[in-house]
């Protein structure tokens, strides 16, 4: 079975990444900029599973036994697991925004500066 | 570390510094007063008693090293020398008759105020006798910061504003001291901050230059000297009276001091190659601050611009490295600290009668308090160093050197004596003679109490002026030290 | 001897402590009897040190009493010397100063007594640094009393110190004074590298060795120093504005002692400048000038104190020319004479003032003749005195100088010779104007003139009787060979001239009898134009008379070259370059950094948009910084 290039597992990862960037700095709802963080967070992990596995294809080649490469699927899950709790922090805050003032526009969003 | 209570430089340090915590927690004003008296003249008595014991075979008596961090090589050394004896003297004398002079009720939250005295007492007596550069170091901000509150708290009008750019100001200037300090420390090689190892580090003269160059600025800084002298007026303005006393008369002395116990003696190749400019520079301040000294109003700023002056010539005595301008200088730092104190003390008994600092608005003082004159004229002639003055010992020889050091650097320097004579005079007259105006038309003559305390310094400014001999004799040898180690070079 | 010596100045120094402590308790005549009591003790101290001086086989005396510095290789004993200079001035001070006090006691009777009592104190601590000037082993004692001197001019010039025009006149003193006292200070130092040494002894033997251009600059410096004290050009001006102190301080310090320190001195250091030629050459040209520009002045003065101050300056002026032409001995002559006859003169001003009211202008006197019959006679003879007659004791001091002057240079003598013929006239119109005529001051006062009390009058007496016979101990050579009793006393301190008279003794003779012959002119001139007994309308001088009665507005030339640009600088420092300047710099500093906070505060918008965008530029700022970074 022909295995798919690395090359083409980045080229995603970067669009993917990409996408998320510019949706973060043009959108000004909050929501889907935290759906844009979500994506840059899942491009790294394609990126982190494509990575580990080609890594640990080329160990493996070499020893039977190996386990070298695995270790960053491993991150992948605490990615999700920070990712889902972020979303939950994340939008329980975007909730409480809506319900005091009304609006998920970020550009509303200035009190930091104070 | 508790081992050696029973030795002068250990009860020196301890005592104001019992006495200014124990200050914090007594209620009346009363009480802090005497208790600020009780620890100051304990701290002279100590003093004197260390006078008794200057010889060799009573070393012991003179020096302390408690151990403090022994794992950064740092221990908490003290000594009393020559140079570290006249000025702790200096110290001593001053703060007993500073608190003499504090009338009940100046001050609100009193024991505080005679606390964070006490505290600068302590902080300047570890500076001028620390052997060790953390302890130095330590000591040095010490004295900064209680004398921070002080004229934060109970200052002039832009007191903020003064005691601010003051602070900030003599700050950087420790920084450089820290920065300076913690190399030297790396170069021991031993890792020790001992003042022995300080002595004995071998320097490249480009690392020489850099460093000589860290320590001067926080030297000069705190003198000050042209000119890095622009926060001084503001800071003895708007200060507190007694912290006015304290800041000319003895904390200024920390520059100079540093000067001969650590700048001169570790960078010999740096103050050889830079001394002519530094001098040069120094005495042109003189002359620039006698000149503005005439123009001032104020009799604070005049007494401020003055003392500026006079720190110069003695900053520069000490870079001549000649014998005897820095045997002068030292004497000097000494008449200094009791010539100006006294002229304060009557600024501000001026001040706090009439209410009015401006010489302009002042006349006639001398028809309505004749004793008050007499003890300023007196305290103004010493300042212009007339003969049989403490001053002129000390001037007359920090001239001779820089005769020796370059004729017309003296001949420059000695422009400053006729200006001075100008500035102090004019402040003479029209504080003192004339007819008496609108503010002095009611004014009184001084109590007991401070003519005791004006007479105990015009009595130093004769006994030092007419047999300066045994106050040489007390810093003779360690000045030798000091200029021996250019003889070689 | 050497034991009681120290008691001489410890005396008045006792007088002033006492009168100074007791200022409040003291009655006036125990401050009095006190402070003159003293002075008449050290003076009959003094008569004895003179005749053990003055015995055979004296040979100096040097007595140490204590070290005052003796560190860092410098060796400066508090030491007197006693030789015959030393003991000569000291009969001097303390013989004319006991009259001066005993003087005083009458003429500030009018005083409170503290105020009597610090008069007597200033006047004490006077004697005691004027002694400790003259007594001195060293250089440096020699400055202690020097500037001591000073301090107590300034005291008590500025001695009622209500007047603020009189405590401007003390610190222009003290301040003229001290520049000059820069001068002598270097030139202590440059003896003190030169030859290791300050005293006298030393020094003076080890001149010779010392290079002619070293001997020439410290002998130009000390002159510096004899310049202030002294009151000569340049810095003569503060002397006639002395005159603000009580008269007899005039006569004392202004006219009798202080001001001749700088003539002892130079007489002390003979020895370095008889090595130095164009020094020399400096001292005589100066003295010569300050005694013609003082002259002219003095004759259109109208104050009674400001002809005798200008006068004074004048005197003094010649005895720098006799100085300077290397007549030391004919310069502490002059001293000597001058001491007498200027102290008569101003000890009879202040009987006139005091019999007026404190008028001082001699154009409101007039006739007073009658009325002070015995100030009048001794006036008198000091007139005489000082305009040169024969046989008072100006005409010898003052022929001497002449004398000594022709044989260095003719032009000398003519101006010496014009100086003193001015003299004659300004003194003598000083005479007429007060004591000729009529009275022209008001009735009151006319009503309330009166002698002054026996104890004014006998200083007076006693003065007017030295003023006689105080020349007659030199005696010049044309008289009498070998009759100058002071040249030969002053053999051992001050050598004789090596110059010997090149004019023969009778051209010598003849000279004298045509300069007496003029002063005698110049006196009927005087008597012709101010003996009247009407003056008629005193009319503004004009033109020339007019820059002599403004003194040659030489105070206005300092007033712009010297005082006006010390105060614009002192301005300029202070709120241009201190204040904007460096503290501007210190300043600026401070405000730098509040100013690039407030800039840097812009940054935090509050959008977060803004941050990322911030955050996303600057990483990939970050990478393409590493990639090139890396390549």
């Amino acid at each position: 079975m022909p295995i798919i290039p690395v090359n083409y597992y980045i080229f995603l990862a970067v669009a993917l990444f990409a996408i998320g960037i510019v949706g973060v700095l043009t959108r000004r709802n909050a929501i889907i900029i935290f759906m844009c963080i979500e994506l840059m967070l899942n491009a790294v992990n394609i990126l982190l599973v494509a990575f580990s596995k080609m890594h640990h294809v080329a160990a493996y080649a070499l020893d039977k036994t190996t386990t070298v490469g695995t270790e960053a699927q491993l991150f992948v899950f605490f990615i999700m697991v920070v990712a889902a709790a972020e979303v939950t922090v994340g939008l329980a805050i975007i909730v409480m925004l809506y319900r005091n003032i009304h609006s998920v526009d970020i550009n509303f969003l200035n009190r930091l500066k104070h | 570390m508790f081992a050696a209570f029973d030795n002068f430089p250990a009860l020196l340090i301890w005592l104001p510094l019992a006495g200014g915590l124990l200050s914090f927690f007594i209620k009346s004003d009363k009480g802090a007063k005497a208790n600020a008296m009780i620890f100051s003249l304990l701290s002279l008595g100590v003093m004197l008693g260390a006078l008794a014991y200057t010889e060799s075979k009573h070393f012991m008596l003179n020096q302390v090293s408690y151990v403090w961090l022994p794992g950064i090589g740092s221990s908490f050394g003290l000594i009393l020398d020559g140079l570290t004896r006249i000025l702790a003297l200096l110290t001593v004398i001053i703060f007993p008759i500073v608190f003499l002079l504090v009338p009940s009720g100046r001050y609100h939250h009193a024991n505080r105020f005679y606390g964070l005295m006490l505290l600068t007492q302590c902080g300047l007596l570890g500076v001028f006798m620390a052997t060790d550069a953390l302890v130095f170091y330590l000591f040095w901000e010490l004295a900064l910061i209680p004398v921070y509150f002080l004229s934060s708290t109970w200052g002039g009008e832009k007191r903020i504003r003064a005691t601010f750019k003051f602070f900030i100001y003599t700050f950087l200037g420790s920084l450089f001291l820290l920065l300076g300090i913690l190399y030297m420390y790396l170069k021991t090689g031993t890792g020790s901050f001992g003042l022995v190892a300080f002595y004995n580090v071998q320097l490249s003269e480009l690392e020489q230059f850099v460093l000589f160059g860290l320590f001067f600025i926080a030297f000069a800084i705190k003198m000050p000297i042209f000119p890095f002298h622009t926060w001084q007026p503001e800071a003895y303005e708007e200060a507190p009276t007694p912290v006015t006393m304290v800041l000319s008369g003895i904390m200024v002395k920390m520059g100079l001091f540093g000067v001969l116990r650590w700048l001169l003696p570790m960078f010999p190749l740096a103050v050889k190659a830079f001394n002519t400019p530094i001098i040069i520079v120094i005495v042109a301040g003189m002359v620039y601050a006698s000149f503005i000294a005439i123009y001032q109003d104020s009799i604070k700023r005049l007494i401020a611009y003055s003392s500026i002056a006079h720190i110069g010539l003695m900053a520069a005595g000490a870079f001549t490295l000649k014998d005897s301008a820095i045997h002068g200088m030292t004497l000097q730092m000494f008449s200094h600290g009791i010539n100006i104190v006294a002229l304060w003390i009557v600024a501000d008994l001026v001040e706090r009668q009439t209410g009015v600092t401006r010489i302009s608005q002042l006349g006639g003082i001398a028809k309505k308090a004749p004793t008050l004159t007499i003890f300023l004229v007196i305290a103004a002639f010493a300042n212009i160093a007339l003969p049989l003055t403490n001053a002129f010992v000390g001037e007359l020889m920090i001239f001779n050197g820089l005769f020796q050091f370059k004729p017309w650097i003296a001949a420059l320097a000695g422009l400053s004596i006729i200006l001075s004579a100008v500035y102090t005079l004019n402040m003479v007259k029209n504080v003192f003679y004339g007819e008496t105006v609108a503010a002095t038309a009611g004014f009184s003559d001084i109590n007991k109490v401070q003519v005791l305390a004006l007479g105990i310094l015009t009595a130093l400014i004769f006994v030092v002026g007419v047999y300066p001999d045994p106050f040489f004799k007390l810093i003779h040898e360690t000045v030798g030290l000091i200029v021996n180690k250019y003889v070689t070079i | 001897m050497s034991k009681f010596v120290f008691l001489i100045p410890l005396l008045p120094l006792i007088g002033f402590l006492i009168n100074g402590l007791g200022r409040n308790f003291l009655s006036k005549t125990l401050s009095g009897m006190i402070g003159s009591g003293v002075l008449v003790a050290s003076f009959v101290l003094s008569i004895l040190v003179f005749r053990e001086v003055s015995a055979a086989g004296f040979s100096t005396q040097i007595i140490n009493l204590f070290d005052f510095i003796k560190v860092a290789g410098l060796n400066i004993p508090f030491a007197f010397q006693i030789d015959q200079l030393s003991a000569l001035f000291l009969l001097i001070i303390t013989g004319i100063g006991s009259l001066i006090h005993i003087y005083s006691t009458a003429y500030m009777h009018e005083e409170s007594s503290p105020h009597f009592a610090r008069y007597f104190a200033y006047l004490n601590l006077f004697v005691f640094s004027m002694l400790l000037l003259v007594m001195g082993a060293n250089f440096i004692v020699m400055f202690i009393g020097w500037e001591g001197v000073g301090l107590c001019s300034y005291l008590l010039i500025g001695y009622w110190f209500g007047n603020n025009n009189y405590n401007n006149a003390a610190k222009k003193a003290f301040v003229m004074n001290r520049i000059g006292d820069l001068g002598f200070l270097l030139a202590i130092f440059w003896m003190l590298s030169q030859f290791g040494s300050i005293t006298y002894a030393d020094v003076f033997a080890k001149a010779s060795t010392a290079p002619v251009t070293v001997l020439t600059g410290i002998a130009i410096l000390l002159f510096i120093g004899a310049m202030g004290k002294s009151a000569q050009i340049p810095l003569f001006t503060w002397l006639p504005d002395a005159m603000a102190g009580p008269t007899p301080v005039s006569a004392l310090i202004h006219a009798a002692t202080m001001v001749t320190a700088g003539i002892y001195m130079i007489a002390r250091s003979n020895a370095i400048y008889s090595l130095a030629p164009v020094a020399q050459h400096l001292v005589a040209i100066v003295g010569l000038a300050t005694a013609l520009l003082a002259a002219t002045i003095a004759i259109k003065q109208n104050d009674i104190k400001k002809v005798l101050a200008y006068s004074t300056v004048s005197q003094l002026g010649l005895m720098f020319l006799a100085l300077g032409v290397g007549a030391y001995t004919s310069g502490v002559f002059h001293v000597m004479t001058h001491a007498f006859f200027k102290a008569l003169l101003f000890l009879g001003a202040g009987s006139v003032i005091h019999a007026m009211h404190h008028e001082q202008d001699i154009l409101k006197m007039g006739g007073l003749r009658s009325k002070l019959p015995i100030t009048h006679i001794t006036f008198l003879i000091g007139c005489i005195a000082i305009a040169g007659l024969p046989p008072f004791a100006g005409f010898f001091s003052k022929d001497e100088i002449l004398a000594a002057a022709h044989d260095m240079n003719p032009i000398y003598y003519v101006l010496g010779v014009i100086t003193s013929l001015m003299t004659a006239f300004y003194m003598f119109r000083l005479y007429f104007l007060t004591f000729s005529g009529s009275f022209r001051g008001t009735e009151e006062q006319a009503l309330h003139v009166h002698e002054s009390p026996f104890s004014m009058t006998f200083p007076l007496l006693i003065l007017a009787i030295l003023s006689i016979a105080g020349g007659w101990i030199g005696i010049p050579a044309v008289f009498a060979e070998n009759a100058h009793w002071l040249s030969n006393f002053l053999q051992p301190v001050v050598p004789e001239r090596h110059v010997h008279h090149h004019i023969p003794h009778n051209m010598e003779l003849m000279l004298m009898g045509v300069v007496v012959a003029l002063v005698l002119v110049m006196i009927v001139i005087a008597a012709k134009k101010f003996a009247k007994s009407d003056l008629g309308e005193p009319n503004e001088p004009t033109g020339f008379g007019k820059i002599l009665a403004n003194k040659w507005y030489v105070d206005e030339l300092y007033d712009f070259i010297v005082v006006k640009p010390v105060n614009f600088l002192a301005s300029f420092f202070s709120r241009v370059v201190d204040n904007s300047i460096i503290d501007g710099l210190v300043n600026g500093i401070g405000r730098g950094v509040q100013f690039s906070a407030r800039q840097m505060r812009l940054l935090q918008s509050g959008q977060i948009g803004s941050y990322v965008l911030i955050m996303t530029v600057s990483i990939i700022l970050f990478f393409i910084f590493q990639l090139l970074w890396k390549a």
